[in-house]
């Protein structure tokens, strides 16, 4: 589908009285249906508020936001979010972690009495995709950082959302788990094809993970450039170092610099 | 009782010792034995007069002589504060949730609540015993007042301090704001509850001590208050013993429940990161 996401001329002010911090300006953003679109720019520029608009979790000051034809106007239940801390619930193994939101998202929630054995089998075979399997009872602190994250990431895909949401989700690892887990993200939307936002600072794995790539201004945040990633799928890590994508990242970073310095 | 001996051959290993299991485990009883020791030896070498304050001996001789008493007061004490400790718990649960999930709420009734926890429930009890007359409501009102309060404060911050990112996360699952608190408040709470009950189980007997200080023919405080008003000092001592030997008891119970309970909370650390 065309335009799943058409977010247009989108401004955002937070506080009530109009004086709060200018977040987004006439941002407009489109992603189509089925698509990785990762979101880059300097820090503090509105990403995460980007994210918060398609969601309907904060209302836009102007401009609206059309998701799967229809105007946003109250949180999404179609979206799976996961961001740079994984919150994960301490007191509930990765499981029933997963688990979570077939427990509140309708229309899983009224079925979970029924069909606890198949929804539980569908958790185990996400956690097992991401590398996960025999981790299963496993607590939080049991788990390393990187498999914590997989374990946030398999809870925001868990019921099948149309709009993933990732907001740095792989921000706070260490270069190698995050490679894995770049891998381990490819497949995951490779089998099943949700539309994916991906607000990153990190170029590299913007170019590994997206189709296509958008650049925001320093804040008040707009989108001042946008690029397709011509690699062909699945990706391998060592394509990253390519001068194809190392001129790519720093195409993107002059787009980044220049933008940090238009305060 | 004063079996504080190094082992014979401490030099090969010394700090093996210490971090004996068993030896971590007498160690509070020899603390409380160290200090009785020490006690008594002041009390007999500087002849201090049993008025002023009596030995541990002749703490214990004359709680023994009137142990039956002491039992029946103390029961008395032990099931005020119980019951006082009980309502705090229920209603200190009830408002912990509604001020902590709502901040119109907090807004609302935290001023009012913490106006409320700085008057001094001593001054409270003689208003208690004009409405209730001398007995065992005072006890357990006051026991009440003085321990529902840490209770509200820790489960409200637990209910209140959900991640912002959780709470995305939920919302936009649509969960309802019961959900929320099902699922993530309450179970984030009840480290907070679970720490809050043993500060809440000793003040529940500090409340129900006054009350019956000031007002009661019962009761441990009413025990003492008559014991010392017959300068009969060294049973005076044995109340102030037997209360405190309660409220460790119930802190140790608190503690075991906790820890049965939010394991998870307390283990966090001891894992791989």
């Amino acid at each position: 589908m065309k335009n799943f996401v058409d977010m247009h001329e989108v401004s955002l002010r937070y506080g009530e009285d109009g004086d709060g911090t200018l977040a987004l300006q006439n941002a407009s953003v489109k992603v189509d249906s089925g698509e990785f679109v990762a979101v880059v720019g300097p820090s503090g520029c509105g990403k995460s508020t980007l994210m918060k608009v398609i969601t309907g979790l904060w209302p836009p000051t102007a401009g609206g936001v059309i998701v799967n034809g229809k105007e946003v106007d109250k949180p999404l239940s179609i979206t799976g979010m996961a961001f740079q801390n994984p919150t994960l619930l301490p007191w509930r193994t990765a499981l029933d972690n997963v688990m979570l939101p077939l427990e509140i998202a309708e229309p899983h929630a009224s079925q979970l009495r029924r069909n606890r054995t198949m929804f539980e089998t569908k958790a185990r075979d996400l956690l097992a995709l991401v590398g996960l399997k025999g981790f299963e009872n496993k607590f939080p602190w049991e788990l390393s950082g990187g498999m914590q994250q997989r374990t946030s990431i398999c809870r925001a895909l868990i019921h099948d959302p149309s709009l993933l949401m990732l907001d740095e989700p792989f921000g706070a690892l260490d270069m190698f788990t995050r490679e894995e887990l770049w891998l381990a993200m490819q497949e995951l939307w490779m089998a099943r094809r949700p539309t994916v936002i991906l607000v990153t600072h990190d170029l590299r794995e913007a170019v590994f993970l997206a189709d296509r790539i958008l650049v925001m201004s320093n804040r008040p945040g707009r989108i001042v450039a946008e690029r397709t990633v011509e690699l062909p799928r699945p990706r391998q890590l060592s394509m990253t170092y390519e001068s194809y994508s190392v001129g790519l990242v720093q195409e993107l970073r002059d787009h980044i610099s220049a933008a940090r310095e238009n305060v | 009782m004063s079996e504080i001996t190094l082992p014979t051959a401490p030099r090969r290993r010394p700090r093996k010792f210490t971090r004996n299991k068993a030896f971590r485990r007498v160690l509070p009883w020899l603390v409380v034995a160290g200090i009785f020791l020490v006690w008594q030896l002041l009390v007999v070498g500087l002849r201090i007069e049993p008025f002023v304050l009596p030995s541990p001996t002749s703490i214990f001789a004359a709680g023994w002589q009137w142990h039956t008493i002491i039992l029946v007061n103390a029961w008395q004490t032990l099931m005020t504060t119980t019951i006082g400790f009980f309502f705090a718990i229920i209603i200190g649960v009830v408002l912990g949730v509604a001020i902590g999930s709502s901040s119109l709420i907090y807004d609302g009734f935290y001023p009012a609540l913490v106006g409320f926890n700085t008057i001094p429930k001593v001054a409270v009890v003689p208003i208690l015993i004009i409405w209730f007359g001398v007995g065992s409501v005072p006890a357990i009102i006051t026991a009440f007042l003085l321990a529902f309060f840490p209770i509200l404060v820790n489960v409200a911050t637990g209910i209140a301090t959900v991640e912002p990112e959780l709470q995305d996360v939920l919302r936009a699952l649509g969960a309802s704001k019961w959900q929320t608190i099902r699922k993530v408040g309450l179970p984030r709470a009840m480290p907070y509850f679970f720490a809050s009950l043993k500060v809440a189980i000793t003040v529940a007997f500090v409340g129900s001590i006054i009350a019956e200080t000031v007002g009661s023919n019962a009761g441990i405080g009413n025990f003492m208050l008559v014991a010392s008003s017959r300068f009969e000092v060294p049973l005076a001592f044995a109340g102030l013993l037997v209360t405190g030997a309660m409220g460790i008891a119930m802190y140790a119970i608190a503690g075991a429940i906790e820890s049965r309970m939010t394991g998870w909370a307390t283990r966090s650390g001891g894992g791989a990161t």
